[in-house]
């Protein structure tokens, strides 16, 4: 079982108390209803699948309920790192090669 | 009385402390502290089971965990029956009964033997191959005999009487393997005062100090040392010690499955005890110290009883005081053989001879040996074994060949060299690396945060071993937390070996009994009867890589997970290709270690409490009404209530009319209920709901459709405004988790900027619907501070006041078109108000009714049920609610969505209502709808029926249906094919009763 660290709570907890929330940094726009196909097609139907690094949501449902991101490696199950929604993606990664 | 093999003076248990056993009904007297294995033994039964294939004769081939052979059912009762228990780690107790398994009718004489002569037709990838045609013969022939031939033991036929019990622990350091290496790393990571927990599989530590005679730790004997060093960690507050526990999966994180088996041991456990205990532990660092498991030899007929590991007879003779023959063979290809040869002939018994493979081998236990007066062959080879039920004979001839001879023996010990057991390293997805010099696969890349240390590391001696293991703790303490310990002296400093064994090299791969061309069956796997033979023919087919082998042959395959074969498997493998040992590749290991019962999984999580039950607060009222229920997600709702004598139509049928005539009661409380508030609350409807929002009144209800993004249905519910910034929103009963989890989303991620509060307040409230035309009268007596007149209080409108007395949130609504009210009331008064209502209701002659009348009184509506009439593909257009989308809106969930082509496209499927030509045939819900009948199959299906029910107010059946172009199809008639004919159904709309909607104020 994985441990996950809730950016909210500040600790590390148990995977049983978090639920996956699909790929992070997707908004929706201010003016959905006039966006064009391809635009609507790309925010609601095209997700990433990378082998290695992912940034995607989760939720701490069964805590404090708050949703966050987190940087995960695909390969290794690893989280690199969480951080709180409305954060911008990371810049730079702890531990990613200089 | 001493059992003839039990040797006086031999050994650790006391010979006073007797336990009686039985084994294929023949009664044996053992002693406390034998396994089933050293128990049977000493009484000279070798032969306890047949092989899973060719039903050989087989005894034991070990003394542990990685026992193929020696599987026996072990029978408490009728429900406790454990099957395929290895006799070698089955701690005896007073009473025990044991049965071998795959024989028929004795263990002695097996009428399947007959594989053994046929086993040409057995052969590697046998099934692939023979069972191959006619197909239609694997699904009703071929598998039903196989399964039937193939299983080992028997499944008990009651459910387990037992309980297992669960624990989490965390700690610094775990220690998995209690031998000479665990407790000096054990002892190290506990004197620095962090938590350490130490588990060993056996009822006793020591690991291989068990069978070492040589080794002297501090002075003493090293299983005394061990014990000694136990009972100081017992003693500290911050270790545990786990015996009889297996470490079986290691998972992310450093977090290991071990399982305890805390009364499997017992003459008569107690119901308070556990059967077992699964142990799931966190551990800041872990020190892997699981040994090295010794391999057989791969010869001709080495499965015969009587033939087994050289360190497994030194077990049985120095910790169980067993001589394993009167007359033994060693054939080996390592030191490690000698050391029992010399320990059992010190014990009295005649050593044959040693055949050692080794051209010129030198050391002092050869040189001992030597001198005890052993016969020793260098460089030659037993290439086979006499005997059947029991070994006889061996033969032995020079390595290259040339003159045999057969020297006969009651027992062969054999010894190819020791494979480090990386089991749970490589579970802990660290990577394996092949070491060329010692040929064996060591721990290489670590992926968590442990260590190996002593044999499972490569590490051969145990001076090293201890230094190793000792420094090892110490650190892992350190890293996660403790105080340096590696310097200490006096008590706790580290072990100092005094004397110890050492492991030395060995070989992989089949002998030269067993070498190329040869047919004779020298076993590789024993469990899954996989021969030399087998794993080079698999090469021959075509088969390159190990996991092929694997499965093709199904070496390694068995319950031991290849614990002695693998090695063995993968050199024939890599010898036949002409590459290395590395090039080929080792399977991968996998949890679980050793079998792992489903009850210590399972736990506690079985039966009732396999999954929560919700409950309404009307439960027990309505199951005294001999309410039948039916299960919704976890509730449990009352389904309909029966009168004397009625089936459940008949039960529905005069519920539906009564409601409609006079009134009904139903627990609505399992809708789920979300209180959104906030000065944005109006706001956030908005953008939630496609209904408008913000001009709805306080005090009046409107009926919302939720969308995803995609513009499909996601759920609905009558939602009641409270106050200007309070809106009492209801949803499914399935869909309130995931609709809060939706709202949550959004106002979270999308519209942080929205101040709104959600609360889930389902359980808070208890929701009796009161429906029919005396609802009203049903209601007021029992009603304070709120007028309920038409005028007042018309239909879809809330009203906060008091209900017998207790805080009430009054809806007029309606899911039957009658007129009706919810009345919510505090969940822990449900119950009361609901007799209050109950008691006034009898006076109208109203009745309680179920969700099935509650699903026939919405359908004669046309009221559909997110979920049954849609299916995660409907727009609010195809479901005929184009209504409640707000057409002024410029945003809501789903409204670029509802713009999508497809969703506008025509053609797309609608719901319309059916009525079957003959009234009485009632529709199956899920049924195909097509509009030729006459047409070829496959035919064009345009559409389905999504709900049927009989509606006795109609007098005929009513249906519902998503059917292509269906509102352009009124009148049309359209065909259900079924497996008995086909029925002729007419297009309608969606409303049966009271078209104009009258009811709602009649």
């Amino acid at each position: 079982m994985l441990l996950i660290r809730c950016p909210y709570c500040e600790e590390e907890r148990p995977e049983l108390e978090f639920r996956n929330a699909g790929e992070a940094h997707i908004a929706r726009s201010t003016n959905i209803a006039g966006e064009s196909d391809d635009d609507f097609e790309k925010f609601f139907f095209i997700r990433a699948n990378p082998k290695g690094v992912i940034y995607e949501r989760w939720r701490h449902i069964h805590g404090c309920a708050r949703f966050f991101n987190a940087v995960r490696d695909t390969v290794t199950d690893k989280f690199i790192m969480t951080y709180k929604a409305g954060e911008p993606k990371p810049a730079k990664l702890p531990g990613a090669a200089k | 009385m001493s059992a003839a093999f039990r040797i006086s003076g031999a050994g650790r248990l006391s010979q006073a402390k007797t336990a009686s056993f039985s084994f294929d009904d023949k009664s044996y007297t053992g002693i406390e502290g034998d396994t089933l294995a050293s128990a049977l033994l000493a009484n000279g039964v070798h032969l306890v089971g047949r092989s899973f294939k060719y039903h050989r004769p087989r005894g034991f081939l070990s003394a542990g965990a990685e026992e193929p052979n020696a599987l026996v059912q072990i029978v408490r009762d009728d429900a406790r029956k454990t099957p395929n228990v290895r006799a070698t780690v089955q701690e005896l107790y007073d009473g025990l009964t044991a049965n071998s398994q795959n024989r028929w009718p004795s263990l002695a004489f097996d009428v399947g033997a007959v594989n053994d002569l046929a086993s040409p037709l057995f052969s590697a990838g046998f099934y692939y191959k023979t069972f191959m045609w006619p197909k239609s013969a694997w699904k009703n022939l071929y598998e039903p005999k196989i399964r039937a031939a193939a299983g080992l033991g028997v499944s008990p036929e009651k459910p387990d009487p037992d309980h297992y019990a669960a624990r989490y622990a965390h700690c610094e350091v775990l220690v998995l393997g209690g031998g000479a290496a665990g407790i000096a790393a054990a002892l190290a990571a506990a004197e620095t005062g962090v938590r350490v927990i130490l588990a060993d599989e056996q009822a006793e530590f020591g690991g291989s100090l068990r069978f070492e005679s040589g080794a002297k730790i501090d002075g003493e004997n090293g299983f005394a040392w061990a014990q000694a060093a136990i009972a100081r960690l017992k003693a500290m507050d911050n270790v545990r010690v786990l015996s009889r526990t297996t470490a079986f999966g290691y998972y992310a994180q450093n977090f290991v499955g071990l399982v305890e088996r805390v009364s499997d041991h017992l003459k008569s456990p107690g119901r308070e005890l556990a059967r077992e205990r699964l142990w799931q532990v966190r551990a800041n660092r872990v020190v892997i110290a699981t040994g090295a498991i010794e391999r057989h030899m791969v010869f001709a007929n080495n499965d015969r009883p009587g033939v087994m590991l050289a360190s497994a007879a030194r077990t049985y003779l120095n910790h169980y005081g067993v001589a394993v023959g009167k007359n033994v063979g060693v054939y080996t290809a390592n030191d490690s053989a000698y050391a029992a040869a010399i320990d059992l002939k010190k014990a009295g018994v005649n050593i044959a001879a040693i055949v050692d493979l080794r051209d010129n081998p030198a050391g002092p236990v050869i040189d001992e040996a030597r001198a005890l007066g052993i016969e020793i062959n260098f460089g030659r080879a037993v290439v086979s074994a006499g005997g059947k039920l029991r070994v006889s004979s061996m033969t032995v001839q020079p390595k290259n060949g040339g003159g045999e001879r057969t020297i006969p023996v009651d027992a062969i010990l054999m010894s190819a060299g020791w494979t480090p057991s990386v089991h749970l390293f490589s579970q802990s997805r660290g990577k394996v690396a092949f070491n060329d010099e010692t040929r064996r696969f060591v721990p290489g890349t670590y992926a968590q945060d442990c260590v190996s240390v002593g044999a499972c590391n490569g590490t051969d001696g145990l001076d090293a071993t201890i230094d190793e293991a000792y420094a090892a703790g110490a650190k892992a303490a350190k890293e996660a937390g403790g105080k340096d310990s590696s310097g200490k002296t006096g008590k706790g400093a580290k072990p100092k070996v005094d004397a110890g064994e050492s492991w030395s090299r060995g070989m992989l791969g089949a002998g030269p009994g067993a070498g190329p061309g040869t047919t004779v069956k020298a076993f590789v796997d024993f469990q899954n009867d996989v021969t030399a033979k087998d794993i080079r023919q698999a090469v021959h087919e075509g088969m390159r890589s190990i996991e092929h082998v694997k499965r093709f042959t199904t070496n390694g395959m068995a319950t031991d997970q290849g614990k002695t074969s693998n090695m063995h498997g993968l050199a024939i493998a890599a010898d036949e290709l002409g590459k290395p040992i590395p090039q080929v590749g080792l399977t991968t290991f996998r949890a679980p270690y050793t079998p792992v019962t489903f009850g210590s999984i399972v736990g506690h999580a079985r039966g009732a409490l396999f999954d929560p039950t919700r409950r309404t607060a009307t439960h027990g009222w309505a199951a005294s009404q001999g309410a039948v229920f039916e299960d919704v997600g976890h509730w449990k709702r009352a389904w309909y209530f029966p009168k004397a004598g009625e089936d459940m139509h008949k039960a529905v049928d005069r519920e539906c009319v009564t409601v409609r005539k006079v009134g009904g009661l139903f627990d609505a409380s399992t809708l789920g209920k979300i209180e959104v508030v906030g000065p944005d609350a109006a706001k956030f409807m908005e953008l939630l709901y496609t209904n408008p929002w913000e001009k709805l009144e306080t005090g009046r209800c409107r009926y919302g459709i939720m969308l995803r993004e995609d513009g499909f249905i996601y759920d609905d519910g009558v939602v009641g405004r409270l106050a200007p910034d309070r809106f009492h929103v209801t949803t499914t009963t399935g869909g309130a988790p995931r609709v809060m989890n939706h709202m949550e989303d959004y106002l979270q991620t999308e519209f942080p900027h929205l101040n709104v509060w959600l609360t889930s307040i389902t359980e808070q409230w208890a929701v009796i619907a009161v429906q029919g035309p005396k609802s009203r009268e049903i209601i007021a007596p029992l009603v304070e501070g709120i007028d309920m007149s038409d005028e007042a209080m018309p239909h879809m409108s809330v009203r906060e006041g008091k209900i017998c007395g207790v805080p009430t949130r009054l809806f007029r609504m309606s899911f039957t078109g009658e007129r009706g009210f919810e009345v919510n009331v505090p969940a822990d008064y449900g119950e009361a108000v609901w007799e209050a209502l109950w008691a006034e209701g009898q006076k109208h002659g109203a009745v309680a009714y179920g969700t099935e009348s509650m699903h026939v009184l919405r359908a004669e509506k046309g009221y559909i049920i997110v979920g049954q009439d849609t299916d995660g593909t409907v727009t609010p257009n195809d479901a005929g609610l184009d209504w409640a989308v707000g057409k002024k809106k410029t945003d809501f969930v789903g409204i670029r969505g509802l713009t999508r082509s497809d969703l506008v496209a025509k053609g797309r499927k609608q719901l319309v209502g059916l009525k079957t030509k003959d009234p009485k045939v009632v529709l199956e819900e899920g049924a195909q709808i097509v509009a030729d009948p006459k047409q070829p199959i496959p035919m064009k299906m345009i559409g389905h029926v999504t709900s049927s029910y009989w509606s006795e107010n109609c007098g005929r059946s009513i249906a519902l249906a998503l059917v292509a172009g269906g509102r352009d199809r009124m009148g049309e008639t359209l065909y259900v094919p079924m497996p008995n004919g086909t029925v002729e159904v007419e297009v309608t709309g969606m409303v049966f009763v009271d078209e104009k909607g009258e009811h709602l104020n009649g």
